[in-house]
């Protein structure tokens, strides 16, 4: 006992009572971090009412998409736990290691005890169920038999997730004998993730596309691309995003403009396509001039060189700034609220104008600041072990 | 040997440039032609002359004398004073709090490192609009009034402004040496918060590129770690924080924009009432974002000297 | 070089040919606009959203209000069905460009008819009939003891930005002589959470929008308009300026509800006054009012019998004000100046001759 303590003791004294300095600040932020903490509970428990949130839960999350249509977003959801569930499964293979274990436990919680514990409506919380089964059944039985599948299913898999982001976007808009809901009823949650997913998916092969003009030997490329590519960060978004919304109807012929909404995403997608250039320029540069050379003298050609040396490897030096672009874009949704879109802040600040929940604001924005902070840090979590996988490939295949 | 025109090493390049120019021209040609046309339909032919009309409306904040009388173009001015104002201030704030807390992840004391580190998690993965907007709807607009207002030595805190220097309560109303409103104090902390954290993981990383063995040998020459850190490493660091303060200097110069959300009247909020007032959209824009090119090109070409400066000490 | 300097030159021309193509096509007198509306099956109607009475979002997300009903009306008039409308709820800010670059096709948002917003070398914007006679009006906390608007001398002030509030609380500030900071907000939403919040002293707009927000405060009686009416707000939707016959058309169908109130013609007795109408070629003027007889709607470019389906859409101006704002309202707005000319008021159709 006396020898477990111990260690604790002397680490403790080694990391908070140094000097008398560090002892000093140690006691100060202790006390400072307790009635902070103490003052946000009480506030919490006792001055808090959520009710804002649950009455207006459907609201935030999806906004005024029309209540009997919004079968397509559970199927949706369903969809794409399901297919992620079984691109788990075929990546980890039968067995359950103690991280996967952890990973399903979260979910078990997430998707049993959080519906319960948000005074979800009975129907919704048995979706959620079905729904997180359906992930870990996807999970399991990929696991088990997708050894079995033959290797050319398999390699399938990655196409299966722009098909099924195609038919998301389908089901959510409609058409096709699907009655269709326009972009000026998507909202809250989902028309962030929607701008945002959209974004990113388009914004990358674009930013990699200005990025090789920019370090391209023709001049004419190189200056199209670095004006383009300066001009976009030297402004601020919201002047582009003003721009969008009051411009661009004059720069194309009547009527071919796009929906405000697609305006919008159109306008992230440029924007981010600039920084994630700039990062991807950084990977490019990083690369020694000697890899070209060598590709190019084994008769490869421009095309393959490209494809197969030179961007695998500046795209894995390139990827922590360019997921944290990424994660500026998600962030950057937000701003869609000022030009009158309603994403999920501009939902939360429609609820708030309702006289009924007057003054309640801090409970909305902790709980948005919660949801983008979960999505963020997944998103940078997500890159590390993604970068941390390349690595240890890399590092693997060199000789 | 006869190559094919399609693999004329001298050929080829000019080829694809000249198609490249052809698409980017004819893009260009084609909204340009829209442009015209579109504005002359609605009769919004381009002119700048409206910019000495009188302005009409007035600016609730201004370090230069503004009111309705004058015309759009000291209205924008107005405008543009009160960015560089924040701007200024944010960039001198976020400095501070960005080294404090970039330093702080070295400290020997445990505590204040997880501190440093929560901080920069928290803040960094939280958009900024929102956080200005807590700021003002949720702490500052809450500030009691009158004699409830929190009274601290310095400065009182109340939802009529914050009063700093000597102040007095004279008919219920607060007078001070120097009055905040809120709408620039709620711009101001957010804008500080945010890019503090940002510049702190900037100096975070300009002091660990400086070598473990200057830290050793600093103390082995009996320098204190304060010491050791502001006289040893940090002038060392500068090398490799100068470039990556410049970009975050630009983005809090852009991000000021934002001040739209809490009421303050910058230059982009002044400029979007202008827009209302005439329906100039073209002009607006052209004057909006050649103004924060300008601001950027400006912080960049200091941080450039900056940067020359550090460099060649180094040497 | 000399190729480059060729390439150069095809380049420039290619360039001038394509500006030239760009500039040619104008000047039919044809309606673009209304061609545009009846091909895509749908007016897209621009209009402010949130403000009770006027135009808001009901539980089912279907819109409804005044402006609302000038939409389903202009829709019927156009399209026979005053479903086929698109509505988008636009800020202050965005309300003109949106126009104007032909985004929305009318604005029907509680607009002020000025003059700069209708000249040409202004916003240029066509407007249809005034629907709304209004004034400003500021709104105070009636704990504050202000009784007019000297009381607000030196206090914040919140205003919607891009308003003609804005401007003309500067113009009347100005004329007493008065400090005073404006607090503008982009939307109404922040505006008025500015001032339930306290920031603010006062906040001013139009006489009805402070009538109709205050019915959604949690203590109305805690607030008073005070009796100061600082301008005249005549709100009208309206129409870009390039097409007139867009604007005619739009007129026309406002008018058509003003002219049904003097005629004493009623959603619910429309159809009586058609058949009425058919049965007896004495009654000229119903007749042509109601496209059995002439050609009134060929000349506007619509259907013979555009007021019929106005008509039944919506009812006539009067009934679309009662329940809307009026007596079948939660705002209770008297009629005031936006009574018929025949009871006094300033609702006047010109007539259909």
């Amino acid at each position: 006992m006396n020898h477990r303590l111990l260690p604790l003791a002397s680490r403790l004294r080694r990391e908070l009572f140094a000097t008398p300095l560090d002892g000093l600040i140690s006691v100060g932020l202790v006390v400072g971090l307790g009635a902070g903490l103490q003052a946000l509970l009480h506030w919490a428990l006792t001055q808090a009412d959520w009710a804002v949130v649950q009455a207006n839960s459907t609201l935030l999350v999806v906004g005024r998409y029309p209540l009997e249509q919004q079968w397509r977003l559970w199927l949706l959801t369903a969809l794409l736990c399901g297919a992620a569930g079984i691109t788990w499964g075929l990546l980890r293979g039968r067995g359950w290691p103690r991280s996967d274990r952890l990973a399903a436990a979260v979910l078990l919680v997430l998707g049993v005890v959080l519906p319960a514990s948000l005074g979800l409506t009975a129907p919704i919380q048995q979706r959620w169920w079905w729904i997180t089964g359906l992930l870990l059944l996807g999970r399991w039985a990929a696991g088990c038999w997708g050894a079995a599948l033959p290797l050319r299913w398999r390699r399938l898999l990655p196409l299966a997730w722009p098909v099924l982001y195609l038919l998301g976007l389908g089901l959510i808009g409609g058409g096709l004998g699907l009655m269709t809901v326009r972009p000026s009823q998507w909202g809250g949650l989902l028309l962030t993730l929607i701008e945002a997913s959209f974004a990113i998916l388009v914004c990358f092969p674009l930013g990699i596309a200005l990025a090789l003009g920019r370090r391209s030997a023709l001049p004419l490329l190189r200056w199209c691309s670095t004006l383009y590519i300066e001009f976009i960060r030297g402004a601020p978004l919201i002047t582009l995003l003003f721009l969008g919304q009051n411009i661009l109807g004059f720069l194309l012929p009547g009527g071919l403009a796009p929906d405000r909404v697609w305006r919008a995403a159109w306008i992230l997608t440029c924007f981010a396509a600039a920084y994630v250039a700039e990062a991807v320029r950084a990977g490019l540069a990083a690369l020694p001039r000697g890899q070209w050379e060598a590709a190019r003298s084994l008769g490869l050609n421009m095309a393959q060189t490209l494809l197969h040396v030179v961007l695998p490897q500046a795209l894995r030096v390139a990827l922590p700034a360019t997921v944290g672009q990424f994660i500026t874009l998600l962030q950057d949704t937000t701003l869609l609220s000022l030009i009158g879109l309603l994403d999920l802040l501009g939902v939360a600040r429609a609820v708030m104008a309702n006289p009924e929940f007057l003054g309640r604001n801090a409970e909305v924005y902790l709980v948005l600041a919660v949801l983008f902070w979960c999505c963020c840090a997944a998103l940078g979590l997500g890159s590390r072990a993604l970068e941390h996988r390349l690595n240890r490939h890399s590092l693997r295949s060199e000789p | 040997m006869n190559t094919p025109w399609w693999r004329n090493r001298r050929l080829l390049p000019l080829l694809v440039q000249a198609v490249v120019g052809l698409l980017v021209l004819v893009t260009i040609a084609l909204l340009l032609g829209n442009l015209v046309r579109n504005l002359s339909a609605a009769g919004l032919l381009l002119s700048w002359r409206w910019l000495n009309l009188p302005a009409g409306f007035d600016i609730s904040e201004t370090l230069l004398p503004f009111n309705a009388e004058l015309p759009y173009w000291r209205a924008l001015l107005a405008g543009l004073v009160n960015t560089v104002r924040v701007v200024l201030i944010g960039l001198i704030g976020a400095t501070a709090l960005g080294t404090l807390v970039g330093s702080a992840a070295f400290s020997s004391n445990g505590l204040l490192r997880r501190l440093s580190r929560t901080y920069v998690e928290l803040i960094r993965n939280v958009p900024l609009l929102l956080q200005l907007l807590f700021w003002y709807f949720v702490v500052f607009l809450s500030l009691p009034n009158g004699t409830a207002a929190i009274q601290l030595p310095w400065a009182v805190l109340a939802k009529s402004g914050l009063y700093l220097g000597s102040t007095q309560l004279i008919d219920g109303v607060w007078h001070g040496s120097l009055r905040i409103t809120l709408e620039f104090a709620a711009l101001l902390t957010g804008l500080i918060i945010h890019s503090g954290a940002f510049i702190a993981e900037v100096v975070r990383g300009g002091v660990a590129a400086v070598p473990r063995g200057q830290w050793e040998a600093a103390r082995s020459l009996g320098f204190t770690p304060g010491q050791t850190l502001s006289r040893i490493v940090l002038p060392q660091a500068l090398r490799v924080i100068v470039p990556g303060l410049n970009s975050q200097y630009i983005s809090l110069a852009k991000n000021s924009s934002l001040a739209v959300a809490c009421g303050y009247s910058d230059l982009y909020s002044v400029a979007e009432t202008t827009l209302n007032q005439t329906g100039r959209a073209v002009e607006v824009v052209l004057i909006l974002l050649g103004t924060y090119l300008a601001i950027d090109l400006i912080i960049s070409l200091l941080m450039n000297r900056l940067n020359q400066l550090v460099q060649i000490q180094e040497r | 070089m000399a190729l480059r300097q060729r390439l150069l030159i095809s380049l420039a021309g290619l360039f001038g040919l394509a500006l030239a193509g760009c500039a040619s096509d104008e000047g039919s007198l044809q309606s673009q606009k209304m061609a545009l509306i009846k091909g895509r099956g749908e007016l897209i109607c621009g209009v402010q959203g949130t403000l009770p009475g006027f135009s808001s979002v009901e539980g089912d997300g279907s819109y409804v209000g005044l402006d609302v009903d000038i939409c389903r009306a202009t829709a019927a008039a156009v399209l026979g069905d005053p479903g086929k409308v698109q509505y988008r709820d636009l800020n202050p800010s965005e309300r003109f460009a949106a126009l104007a670059s032909g985004e929305v096709d009318l604005l029907s948002r509680n607009t002020t008819y000025t003059l700069s917003r209708d000249a040409a070398g202004g916003n240029g914007l066509s407007f249809a009939p005034v629907v709304f006679y209004d004034g400003q009006g500021l709104m105070v906390p009636k704990a504050s003891g202000i009784t007019d608007i000297k009381g607000l001398s030196g206090k914040p002030i919140c205003v919607e930005t891009g308003t003609t509030s804005e401007l003309n609380l500067a113009d009347r500030m100005r004329e007493l002589k008065q400090p005073y900071t404006p607090l503008k907000f982009q939307t109404s939403d922040q505006t008025y959470a500015a001032y339930l919040q306290g920031r603010c002293a006062a906040v001013t707009t139009d006489r009805s929008q402070l009538a109709a927000k205050r019915t959604g405060f949690p203590n109305p009686g805690d607030h008073v308009l005070l009796p100061d009416v600082i301008s005249k707000e005549p709100l009208a939707p309206a129409t870009v300026n390039g097409d007139p016959l867009w604007s005619d058309a739009v007129r026309w169908t406002i008018y058509a509800l003003m002219q049904a109130e003097e005629l004493g013609i009623t959603q619910a007795n429309v159809e009586a006054k058609v058949s009425e109408a058919r049965a007896n070629p004495n009654l000229a003027d119903l007749r042509r009012f109601l496209g059995i007889e002439g050609d009134f709607g060929q000349q506007l470019g619509l259907s013979p019998d555009f007021v019929v389906q106005a008509i039944r859409a919506v009812g006539n101006y009067g009934e679309v004000f009662e329940r809307n704002v009026g007596s079948g309202s939660v705002l209770r707005l008297e009629r005031g100046l936006n009574r018929s000319w025949k009871s006094g008021g300033l609702i006047y159709a010109p007539p259909f001759r």
